[in-house]
């Protein structure tokens, strides 16, 4: 094993941060560890938000990823509610904005990211509101009693989840969407399509190509106003059009950005002693042989591992594709693999029946599979994905033959 | 209050305890227990909190769901005790259950 470092620093306290600080300790660091978050719980897990914690079934203390006890009794320094303002790479320290300066041998950044705001005309108007931690779900849950009206910009997975709960809470639910088709960032247009239908069909007013010039209201949020002229009344609007890295910090520092810090497959920045985890890196995705960020929990916690892994001269956790769930209605979207670049599509099952899969092929390769209450086609279609499998079309396609066999075949 | 004890795959013995309502994850994940990976965080979406329920118990904790059973037909080592502890909700009755955890979630 490599000399171990004293003192890890840990810039973020979500699940990426989260992760690097418990692999460690897994892993038997037994120096320093100093998480700095600058939200006033401890690590947590986000996807709940825009689910069940948003719903109301599950309270707050039940999304930490640890119980706040874990901190001080693995001697890990949780500082909430306090952010890093500089990195200095020269003097190894991390200044706070408590006026403190933290030092460290080995820096791990996880500042994630923030939701994108419009710049329209009223988009500071309040009742305008976003969804990324649970202060911000708080804030929603505050105007949605039943029969108010909630304009949801953009149909991402945020967008649609809080739809579907708000909906379900008596919510009157319209959602704008700029592009053609719903979830068109994310999936393949039969997906779209299909949650376009189920969204309408459950009663939310569901617009595409919708085009909006700015909000209307007197200090809160009255109305969103349309490019034909038309104003939609709203109590609330929720904004969810993707996020950017929180990346000033790394970039300020001179550590090597570009949409996210750019790092390599053991997650080290340009400078080998600071690390980049979760939604802010830019880091290689090694079953397509190019560099993304991704926004996901199994980003978030492999780049935990890997890291704890790299400090400790361990040897690397398993690369995992990257998968994505959502949960809508009584529906369970399983996604494995990205399917930017596909050349084919393989509809196996009927959409009808609420249970069916979307293959994306390239060049004969399963690439990615959305499933739609279908766990084995998730399932099996990961392997093929990590596998880069070569299939048969027409195999897929035919649900008389089942994955147990088409994965057996096809990764053999 | 309901205990819990997880055994894992080298046969050490813990055991804690639970609060009704809670699952057989969410307690381990409390308590530090290793073996439950739960990366999904009790979505079902994941299938890495992977467990063999001790006979003892199989009745009292039931099947799993058609979601659940699907879920585990492809995950690793999968047995006829097989469930996800993330489905698995802690009651009175369940007190003295025992799960042991699989070498792997991966």
């Amino acid at each position: 094993m490599s000399t171990s470092p004293a003192r890890i620093v840990i810039i973020g306290a979500g699940q990426a941060g989260g992760q690097a600080a418990y692999s460690l300790r897994l892993g038997g660091f037994v120096g320093a560890i100093t998480i700095i978050g600058d939200e006033p719980q401890p690590p947590y897990q986000r996807p709940p938000l825009s689910k069940a914690y948003l719903k109301g079934e599950l309270d707050a203390d039940r999304l930490f990823l640890k119980p706040v006890e874990y901190y001080p009794e693995h001697g890990v320094d949780l500082l909430t509610g306090v952010a890093a303002t500089r990195i200095d790479l020269d003097a190894h320290t991390v200044e706070l904005s408590s006026g403190a300066a933290v030092g460290w041998d080995k820096l791990v950044i996880a500042t994630g990211s923030r939701p994108r705001r419009l710049s329209l005309e009223g988009a500071g108007l309040a009742g305008i509101l976003e969804l990324r931690t649970l202060d911000d779900v708080d804030r929603l849950k505050a105007v949605a009693h039943p029969d108010a009206r909630l304009v949801v910009v953009g149909a991402g997975y945020i967008g649609l989840e809080a739809a579907a709960v708000a909906t379900q809470l008596g919510l009157k639910v319209t959602v704008l969407e700029a592009m053609p088709q719903v979830l068109s960032r994310v999936a393949g247009p039969e997906i779209g399509h299909f949650y376009n239908r189920i969204h309408r069909s459950a009663g939310v007013d569901v617009r595409t190509g919708a085009r909006l010039v700015g909000f209307e209201g007197a200090g809160h949020v009255t109305g969103v106003k349309l490019e034909d002229g038309e104003v939609i009344p709203a109590d609330a609007v929720l904004v969810g059009v993707g996020v950017l890295p929180n990346m000033e910090l790394a970039s300020d520092a001179g550590l090597i950005c570009g949409n996210g810090v750019v790092v390599d497959d053991q997650m080290r920045t340009s400078q080998p002693d600071v690390y980049a985890i979760g939604d802010v890196a830019w880091r290689p995705l090694v079953h397509y042989g190019r560099e993304g960020r991704l926004e996901s929990v199994h980003n978030a916690i492999e780049g935990g591992k890997i890291v704890a892994a790299s400090i400790l001269g361990a040897p690397p956790p398993a690369l995992d594709v990257p998968w994505f769930w959502s949960d809508q209605y009584d529906l369970k979207l399983q996604t494995a693999g990205l399917w930017t670049g596909a050349d084919e599509r393989i509809m196996r099952g009927d959409p009808q029946s609420r249970s069916f899969a979307v293959f994306y092929l390239k060049e004969g390769r399963v690439i990615a599979v959305d499933s739609v209450n279908s766990a084995p086609e998730f399932l099996v279609g990961k392997k093929m994905v990590a596998a880069q499998a070569t299939v048969a079309p027409g195999e897929l396609a035919d649900k008389s033959i089942s994955m147990k066999d088409i994965g057996a075949r096809a990764l053999s | 209050m309901p205990k819990i004890t997880y055994i894992d795959a080298s046969g050490t013995e813990r055991t804690v305890e639970g609060k009704n309502g809670m699952t057989v994850m969410e307690t381990a994940i409390k308590h530090n227990i290793p073996g439950i990976d739960a990366d999904c965080g009790g979505a079902c979406a994941c299938a890495t909190c992977h467990v063999y329920v001790d006979a003892a118990f199989a009745e009292k904790v039931g099947k799993p769901s058609a979601m659940e059973q699907s879920m585990l037909d492809f995950a690793e080592n999968v047995k006829e005790s097989s469930r996800l502890s993330c489905q698995i909700k802690i009651r009175e009755d369940l007190d003295g259950l025992k799960v042991t955890t699989p070498e792997s979630q991966h």
